[in-house]
C-alpha cells in the first residue's frame, strides 16, 4: 500500500512533467549535453593518461640533453664513456632524431636514425625495420603513409630533401600500423648513417643520450651525478616524462580547462535558474495540491521524483553517449582541440579505461545538487498557506 | 501502461546498456592488452619518449623533450601561436628545483 502511494505520486509527477514537456525536454537536453561533455573529457583524459603510464614506462630511464644558452643542442658522443663510468648506469646509447617539415603536404615528421632489430614479429609493424647500417630504407608511420600526396606504402619510395639540398630516396620496407598510431603516426625510422647524412650531423655527435639504469631507486642519484659532472646537460627522468603527461591530462590541465569551462557555465546557469525559484504556474500547482489535501511531505516527494527523473535520465543518457563518442567514434568532437594545426595525427583508438571514482564524483556534483535545487524552492512554497500560494 | 512503469522500463534499459558497455570495455581492454605489448616493444626499441598528440609544434609533439621555455621559444615575450599550445601545457618543471640545488666547485 505504501509502495503504491509512492508509485502514484511518481505517476502524477510524470504526468505533470509531460504537461510542460517542451520546457522539461529542453532541460533534459541541456543537462544531457553537460554530462556528455564532462564525461567525454573524463573518459578521454583518463584513458590517455592510463595509456601514457603504461606505454612510457618503457622509455629510457634518463635522457641526457646538452643545453647551450638555454637551448637544446647536439651532444658529444664521447660523454657516453664517462656516463657509463657512473655507478648504477648499465648502458648508454645515443639517440639520433629530429623533425622534418614536408612543404608538399605542410606536415611535420619526426625522423629517427636507429637501426632496430627485434621487431620482426611485431603485430603492429607491417614489413620490417631498417637494420643498423642499411642504407636508403625506411619504416614509416601510417599517418605519413596516408597524408602524402601520392599514398606511400610498402615497396614505394619516399623522397626527403637533405640539408645539402640533395634528395635522398628511401625504399619503404616497414609501416607502423594505425593501432600503434598514438606513438608512431608521424615517425620515419631510417638508419643512423642515413639520418646523419640527411641532417648533416657532425661525427661524434648525437641528438641526446639514452641512459639505462638497472635499479629504479638509483635513477635520481645517477641524474644528479650527470648534472654535477656536466653542468651544461639536462637529464630528463622517466618519472618526469610520465608526470608531464599527467599534467597534460590532469584536471588542472589546459585541455580540461579549455573544454570544461563552457559546460560548467552552462550547468551553473541551469542550476541557478532552478534554484532561484518556481514559476507562478508551479506555485499555483503546489497550492492546489495542498488545498485538495496533499501533505507537505507528498509535495516534497513529488518534487524529489521530478528532480530524479530529469537528472537521472540526463545522467544515464549523457554517460552512454559519452562512452560511444570516445570509444566507438574516436573522440571525434574533442580530437580537433588536440590536433590544432597538425596535419598528421593518430586515429584515437583508445582503450576504454573507466574511472568509476570520477564518474561517482560527477554524479554527486550534478544529480544531487539538481534534486536539491528542485526541492528547496518547493519546500518554501509548500509550507506556505495554500491560499497565499495560489494568489501568488 | 502506467507512466511509472514506462519510466522504470526506460531506466532499466539504460542500466542494461551501461552494463553491456562495461562488459564491452573489458573485452576491448583485453584486446588492447595484447596489442599494447607490441607497442611497448616499439617504445623500448626505438627509445620513444612522447605520444603523438599534436604534430604542429615541436614542443607539443615532444612536450617532455622541449626547451625549458618552449612556448616562448622565439623570444621571451612572444605569445603562443599554435592552438595546441593552449591545450598541451609546457613540461612539468618540478624537478628543476632539485637540479638547480646542485653544489659546484665554482667561486
Amino acid at each position: 500500500m505504501a509502495l503504491e502511494k509512492h508509485i502514484n505520486i511518481l505517476d502524477y509527477t510524470l504526468q505533470s512533467l509531460l504537461r510542460r514537456k517542451f520546457k522539461n525536454i529542453g532541460i533534459i537536453m541541456v543537462f544531457t549535453l553537460v554530462i556528455f561533455t564532462v564525461s567525454s573529457i573524463i573518459f578521454l583524459s583518463y584513458s590517455l593518461r592510463q595509456e601514457a603510464h603504461l606505454l612510457l614506462k618503457n622509455s629510457p630511464e634518463i635522457v641526457v640533453q646538452k643545453m647551450r644558452a638555454g637551448r637544446h643542442e647536439l651532444i658529444s658522443t664521447w660523454l657516453m664513456t664517462e656516463i657509463r663510468g657512473i655507478p648504477g648506469v648499465s648502458d648508454v646509447e645515443p639517440r639520433y632524431w629530429g623533425y622534418y617539415y614536408d612543404s608538399g603536404v605542410k606536415a611535420n615528421y619526426t625522423i629517427l636514425g636507429i637501426g632496430a632489430s627485434g621487431l620482426e614479429n611485431n603485430k603492429v609493424v607491417s614489413g620490417r625495420m631498417p637494420s643498423p647500417h642499411e642504407k636508403n630504407v625506411a619504416a614509416i608511420g601510417r599517418g605519413i603513409a596516408d597524408v602524402r600526396v601520392i599514398k606511400k606504402d610498402l615497396g614505394s619510395i619516399l623522397y626527403l630533401q637533405a640539408a645539402d639540398n640533395k634528395w635522398m630516396n628511401f625504399n619503404i620496407v616497414g609501416i607502423f600500423e594505425s593501432d600503434s598510431g598514438i606513438m608512431t603516426a608521424d615517425l620515419i625510422v631510417i638508419s643512423k648513417e642515413d639520418f646523419k647524412a640527411l641532417v648533416s650531423m657532425p661525427d661524434d655527435t648525437a641528438t641526446d643520450l639514452a641512459v639505462h639504469v638497472s635499479n629504479e631507486a638509483e635513477i635520481p642519484t645517477v641524474a644528479r651525478k650527470i648534472k654535477e659532472q656536466f653542468p651544461d646537460s639536462r637529464p630528463i627522468l622517466r618519472d618526469e616524462i610520465i608526470r608531464t603527461y599527467d599534467a597534460v591530462f590532469g584536471w588542472r590541465s589546459g585541455l580540461i580547462i579549455t573544454l570544461f569551462m563552457g559546460a560548467l557555465i552552462a550547468f551553473i546557469i541551469l542550476a541557478w535558474d532552478k534554484a532561484t525559484g518556481l514559476s507562478a504556474e508551479e506555485k499555483q500547482e503546489i497550492g492546489i495540491l495542498k488545498a485538495i489535501g496533499w501533505e507537505t511531505s507528498d509535495v516534497l516527494e513529488m518534487k524529489f521524483w521530478e528532480g530524479l527523473v530529469i537528472s537521472l535520465t540526463s545522467f544515464m543518457c549523457g554517460i552512454i553517449l559519452a562512452y560511444i563518442h570516445i570509444f566507438f567514434m574516436g573522440a571525434s568532437l574533442l580530437a580537433p582541440a588536440l590536433k590544432g594545426w597538425s596535419v598528421i595525427y593518430p586515429e584515437f583508438r583508445l582503450a576504454p579505461f573507466i574511472d568509476f571514482y570520477q564518474i561517482a564524483i560527477l554524479m554527486s556534483l550534478t544529480v544531487v545538487p539538481y534534486i536539491a535545487s528542485t526541492i528547496i524552492p518547493s519546500w518554501k512554497a509548500s509550507i506556505t498557506d495554500p491560499d497565499i500560494v495560489m494568489r501568488g | 501502461m502506467r507512466r511509472s512503469t514506462m519510466f522504470f522500463v526506460f531506466t532499466a534499459i539504460n542500466l542494461v546498456i551501461m552494463a553491456l558497455l562495461y562488459i564491452q570495455s573489458h573485452i576491448s581492454l583485453s584486446e588492447h592488452h595484447i596489442l599494447r605489448k607490441d607497442i611497448k616493444e616499439i617504445v623500448k626499441t626505438l627509445h620513444l619518449t612522447d605520444m603523438v598528440l599534436a604534430t604542429d609544434a615541436r614542443y607539443t609533439r615532444n612536450p617532455t623533450q622541449a626547451d625549458l621555455f618552449s612556448a616562448f621559444q622565439d623570444y621571451p615575450g612572444s605569445i603562443e601561436h599554435f592552438p595546441t599550445g593552449s591545450v598541451i601545457p609546457p613540461p612539468d618543471m618540478d624537478s628543476m628545483g632539485k637540479l638547480i640545488e646542485i653544489k659546484t666547485d665554482g667561486p
